[in-house]
């Protein structure tokens, strides 16, 4: 499994993998997860396109993931933004359906869209696929210190000049970037599940925000290089051991956090009887 | 007649069973999800929708790998996605959000698998397209007891406690002060929930049955603030779509590219979004004309400064 | 309206590091801000004292550059800054009055406060010897050492708070604002958190502004007061603006200032309805106001 056309694969799965484990860490950092699910869903539509006009399909990717990761930070602004984004991108995915249903003979290429495809990566598809995957990181690199402010203290951040609304704008470009490389490996629906299971798992093994990030890239090569493997050797879809991968990885981590928390006991609560939102919010009971 | 409506109706819309069965079975999903979406919007459970589409979509590839109607597999996703999301619910909703979507991750990968297995089994490659985008046209009419069924039970549930979910949904400890069992009625709903979505899936594909929950509902809340006006006007906006989209989906035949139809899912969803930013409307202008009004008032006298 | 205190000299012109002049603010047909005016000298402990409602969030975001003002100026004294005038170039030190760390989030006490240093700046931080002293002191300062390597959201309320103003600190802000940050406490963490501020304020020269609307924890540190009620501001020292004919004439109505047992009250006399100038909601007859 490791010669001739699996290369490709290997090396291309390496890249979205650290691509999803770097934009990933700031993902679940700001609470985007939903954004993460939905700019790919918006996406396909894109890919479906682009394969209807027989051009590349990650033109047909960006064009759309950009989009919709555009709309969705426009819209986000004004309240009530859930049924706003929701709305805009299952009106994507039908645009997508639309597409789909002249696309009679790509069932193949539509599976695979969705799910994931690694055995079919050519030789030339990974020089774009690093080089969108260096911008990302690049990108993430530069933006590193305003965006981790404003996505921990909005309001101390805008105090300093950093505006949350350009943050936000300026990740979410970020997240369509990486929503284009990755979704040819992993597929339209599973992009996303790589993107917060392996972060959520590396948070709960250090406290160090680099060093979690760093963790984050390193589950998500776990995942994905046991994905590929599980792959070659049963023939079943890659998505679904990213998918399954992702859950493990997250319940490891959860599991790993409570032993944690259980071994070392809460610093004595000195600094007055102010409780914390957070510790309010968590005795809260439904 | 039939001359006459030409321009509008292909030929042969009126007579098709096929049409027939599509202009039924939507107009009652389209009443039910109008309905149980009311409360989905005034509950802010939009993400919910998300669960039950992606987690339908590992229910319907299931029923196509044993070999049931997708329907079926729809129901019993969704219900395990209810009860998921009810065991999930107690965290804060950072966490919720994280976990539902690694549990949607996870099934997902499953529905791969599903599909994976079903079609190397199988000739036929459209399983995936028909659970995701449904297919409305081609139900068979051996499922049209089951979907009366879920109907009937859905708008009778939710008729049931509207009152108290009406109050529960809009101040959950008003509602709780008053003696309202605030947790069950939120099940009860979640229920609910879940076999509307179905319904919505079975009529046009999983990962689109949102808009027909949130859609029409967001857009009546929009319109009218009475709770029983939104109700049917839910329902008469979901109905609307529903018609004119396989009415358009008909048509489409003649369209390009010629000989297939153009995707009712397609048209429903479209309507559905371009009627939401309709409804927007008249408030942006209010909006507008309040801005422009409080912009040129002049400062209030003070009371007598020391 | 500020008023040149009798005795007390305001800070010679030109020295003051901030300076507000007649800033109102009319938001939606409301005035929330009514030509406020105060200035700040170099390392004053200045308190803004006013119930809630009465503008002071408004007047902070105003400072802040978050909010524009409808009339009137905001100016910022001192030597300017190399890189100019822009919100970023403030040197304000911000607490706000709400926060909340998820204890998921990885970033520890010590990292916040390393944050502090040049958040606005792009690129990620290189570990230097020179960061880590900074840090250190920072933490020190604030007496957080104790719980430096903990995640920021599994610390206690008060202790986040601390991390904050170490945060806010290390920038080496000329003016450093605490929105309500005794809010939530009770009177004796209040007590320990002014005399935490008091301390910092004089160990680090920063000038302190801070938002509350109890008086009395204040009193004992205060250089100034400015009394907000109902968007307008009367400033000056205490014995200046604590007093029964000064506060009615900012209120508007009768006022009467007690001293009980070392503490101030400031309570609204029985029989008046009140008809303040943009003030929302409903004074109860002899109400405690501070």
């Amino acid at each position: 499994m490791f010669s001739g056309f699996m290369v490709n694969a290997w090396e291309v799965a390496s890249i979205v993998a650290v691509v999803a484990g770097v934009v990933g860490f700031f993902t679940v950092m700001r609470g985007s997860a939903f954004a993460a699910h939905a700019i790919p869903n918006g996406s396909f539509a894109g890919a479906a396109g682009a394969i209807l006009i027989g051009v590349n399909t990650l033109i047909g990717l960006a064009v759309f993931s950009l989009g919709g990761a555009m709309t969705i930070g426009l819209l986000g602004r004004r309240g009530r933004h859930d049924v706003a984004t929701a709305l805009t991108l299952v009106a994507m995915l039908a645009l997508g359906a639309l597409f789909l249903s002249f696309l009679v003979e790509y069932y193949a290429e539509v599976y695979s869209l969705l799910f994931g495809e690694v055995l079919g990566i050519s030789p030339n598809e990974i020089a774009p696929t690093a080089i969108l995957g260096a911008l990302c990181i690049l990108a993430v690199a530069i933006l590193y210190r305003p965006l981790m402010l404003s996505s921990v203290l909005p309001d101390v951040g805008e105090a300093r000049g950093i505006s949350s609304f350009r943050m936000e704008m300026l990740f979410l470009a970020v997240l369509a970037l990486a929503t284009t490389m990755t979704v040819p490996v992993v597929g339209t629906l599973l992009i996303f599940s790589l993107m917060i299971g392996a972060p959520a798992a590396a948070r709960s093994f250090t406290d160090r925000p680099l060093v979690a990030m760093g963790l984050s890239v390193a589950i998500a090569l776990l995942i994905v290089w046991i994905a590929i493997a599980a792959s070659y050797e049963t023939n079943y879809p890659v998505g679904f051991f990213v998918g399954v991968g992702s859950a493990v990885s997250y319940t490891v981590g959860r599991l790993c956090a409570v032993w944690r928390n259980r071994r070392t006991a809460k610093p004595a609560a000195r600094g007055g009887g102010l409780q914390s939102d957070a510790q309010i919010a968590s005795n809260i009971v439904t | 007649m039939s001359h006459f409506l030409s321009p509008v109706f292909a030929p042969g819309f009126f007579e098709s069973e096929a049409v027939h069965i599509a202009l039924g079975v939507g107009t009652l999903v389209a009443v039910v999800t109008g309905v149980v979406g009311v409360f989905t919007v005034m509950r802010g459970q939009s993400f919910a929708g998300e669960a039950f589409g992606d987690l339908g979509t590992t229910g319907g590839a299931g029923a196509y790998f044993v070999g049931v109607g997708p329907l079926w597999g729809f129901v019993l996703g969704n219900v395990i996605a209810a009860g998921a999301m009810e065991a999930v619910g107690v965290q804060r909703v950072r966490g919720r959000d994280l976990a539902t979507g690694i549990v949607l991750g996870a099934g997902i990968g499953l529905a791969a698998l599903f599909l994976h297995l079903y079609t190397t089994g199988h000739s036929t490659t459209g399983a995936t397209v028909t659970i995701l985008f449904g297919s409305v046209f081609t139900i068979s009419s051996a499922t049209i007891p089951l979907i009366l069924a879920l109907s009937a039970v859905v708008l009778a549930v939710t008729l049931t406690i509207y009152r108290p979910l009406l109050l529960s949904s809009v101040n959950a400890e008003m509602a709780s002060a008053r003696g309202i069992p605030v947790r069950l009625v939120g099940v009860l709903y979640l229920l609910a929930l879940a076999l509307a979505a179905a319904l919505a899936a079975i009529t046009i594909g999983t990962i689109l049955s949102t808009a027909l929950i949130v859609g029409p509902a967001a857009s009546a809340l929009r319109i009218t603030r009475r709770p029983l006006t939104a109700l049917l006007t839910a329902a008469g906006i979901g109905v609307g779509a529903v018609w004119l989209g396989i009415v358009l989906a008909y048509d489409s035949y003649h369209w390009p590219p010629h000989g297939t139809i153009w995707p009712v899912s397609f048209f429903v969803v479209t309507l559905v979004f371009i009627t939401y930013l309709l409804s927007g409307l008249p408030e942006a202008r209010r909006r507008r004309q309040a801005d422009r009004r409080s912009s040129a008032s002049p400062v209030a006298q003070p009371a007598t400064p020391s | 309206m500020s008023e040149a205190p009798h005795g007390a000299p305001p800070a010679a012109k030109g020295q003051e590091i901030l300076l507000l002049d007649g800033v109102s603010v009319r938001l939606s047909g409301r005035t929330i801000l009514d030509r406020v005016g105060f200035q700040i000298a170099p390392g004053e402990f200045t308190g803004l004292i006013g119930s809630n409602g009465a503008g002071k969030t408004t007047l902070f975001r105003v400072i802040l550059g978050l909010q524009a003002a409808s009339a009137g100026r905001v100016l910022f004294g001192g030597p300017a800054h190399p890189h100019g005038h822009g919100r970023r170039h403030r040197r304000i030190g911000y607490v706000p009055q709400k926060f909340m760390f998820d204890p998921d989030v990885p970033l520890r006490a010590r990292d916040l406060v390393s944050l502090g240093i040049d958040a606005q700046r792009l690129g990620v931080p290189l570990p230097s010897r020179s960061r880590r002293a900074l840090v250190e002191e920072m933490l020190h300062a604030v007496d957080a050492e104790r719980f430096a390597d903990t995640r920021v959201g599994k610390l206690s309320g008060g202790e986040q708070q601390r991390v904050l103003i170490a945060h806010a600190l290390i920038a080496r802000p000329r003016l450093l604002l605490l929105d309500e940050p005794l809010a939530n406490l009770d009177l004796g963490s209040a007590h320990e958190v002014v005399a935490l501020l008091a301390r910092i304020a004089r160990e680090q020269e920063v000038a302190v502004l801070i938002s509350a609307h109890e008086i009395n924890p204040l009193l004992p540190v205060m250089d100034r007061i400015v009394y907000l009620a109902a968007g307008r501001a009367i400033s000056g020292t205490a014995e200046e603006v604590v007093r029964a004919d000064v506060l009615s004439g900012l209120y508007g109505h009768h006022v009467d200032v007690l001293h009980v047992h070392g503490r101030v009250l400031i309570v609204a006399g029985a029989g008046e309805d009140t008809d303040l100038a943009g003030h929302e909601g409903v004074f109860p007859r002899s109400e405690v106001l501070s």
